[in-house]
């Protein structure tokens, strides 16, 4: 087995991959709506993991990738804010989270 | 990074192992609140991997903000909405799970291909900057990207804004316990829920 200098990109990219799939996964069959929000900020996740990974191996000077994974790291967190909000709202006016009965705008 | 790569190795498979096998429980248990805390789990690991990858203050801002805003909000939302609630069965239950974990399957075979076969350009360790990306980030922030800081801060505002105007609740119009009108003199009056009765 040859030595390493360092962990390879790859792997990184591939835990990303993985955790990406698994939160559209999540967002395509959850019923509940917490865990929509949840899957999202799965998938988010992933994304941020992915910057990292560029911004050590490709651009490990300037390090762009990690100022756009503090952007993005906010946006999370007002999407996480207004998502619970509406998410309070409906319930609300609902009394449900099913993701099947929130169907007012569908044809 | 001065850790040797055993070590790094080793923290790297437990890492990802702990991302992979938490990600997959969030999406798959029954409890919801045995998945926000999963989630929480996943969140601390993958400021670990930050952590591997020479990002200190990225880390610190993944806990920070995901573990200590973003997932205490989702076990908010859990416990205000968290009612036993006996779901309609959905008839093609079936096929639908079917098409989706087939569409995950093959975007993920497809992300794989792509990570595994691509050539990256790698930059030579001798360039990084290691333990200073913290000072570096500074100065970006302050720099080139200011516009986008600046803007950051507008959306935050607007988020805060937003989740308090559609989170209130309405006032009600008498008291529940004594039945007397309230004094709603500073208060708007209530909306009217449209969508109660509708299914």
């Amino acid at each position: 087995m040859m030595s390493l200098e360092s962990i390879p990109i790859q792997a990184f990219l591939i835990i990303s991959s993985a955790l990406f799939c698994i939160g559209i996964w999540g967002l395509l069959n959850s019923r509940n709506a917490v865990r929509v929000l949840m899957s999202i900020e799965l998938m988010l996740n992933a994304v941020n993991i992915n910057l990292m990974s560029f911004s050590s191996y490709v651009d490990n000077n300037l390090i762009q990738g990690q100022v756009f994974t503090i952007f993005v790291i906010t946006v999370a967190a007002a999407e996480a804010a207004v998502g619970l909000a509406i998410l309070l709202s409906l319930y609300r006016n609902r009394v449900t989270i099913d993701m099947e009965s929130f169907n007012l705008l569908k044809w | 990074m001065s850790i040797a790569i055993t070590t790094q190795i080793i923290c790297f498979t437990i890492l990802s192992l702990v991302i992979l096998i938490g990600a997959l429980g969030v999406v798959l248990l029954e409890s919801i609140v045995y998945s926000a805390f999963l989630l929480g789990g996943v969140f601390m690991s993958v400021a670990g991997l930050y952590l591997l990858l020479n990002a200190s203050f990225v880390a610190a801002a993944q806990v920070l903000v995901y573990v200590g805003a973003v997932n205490v909000l989702i076990i908010f939302a859990i416990m205000l909405v968290n009612k036993k609630e006996d779901l309609k069965p959905i008839n093609d239950i079936k096929s639908r799970r079917i098409i989706s974990t087939s569409i995950c399957l093959t975007l993920l075979s497809l992300l794989i291909r792509v990570d595994l076969t691509n050539v990256w350009s790698l930059s030579s360790p001798q360039n990084s900057i290691g333990e200073e990306s913290t000072i570096r980030i500074g100065e970006h922030l302050f720099s080139d990207y200011l516009l986008p800081f600046e803007v950051a801060s507008v959306l935050l505002l607007m988020a805060m804004i937003g989740a308090i105007v559609l989170a209130r609740r309405d006032v009600m119009s008498k008291d529940i316990s004594t039945g007397l009108p309230v004094d709603q003199e500073l208060l708007e009056k209530p909306s009217e829920q449209l969508l109660t009765n509708k299914n």
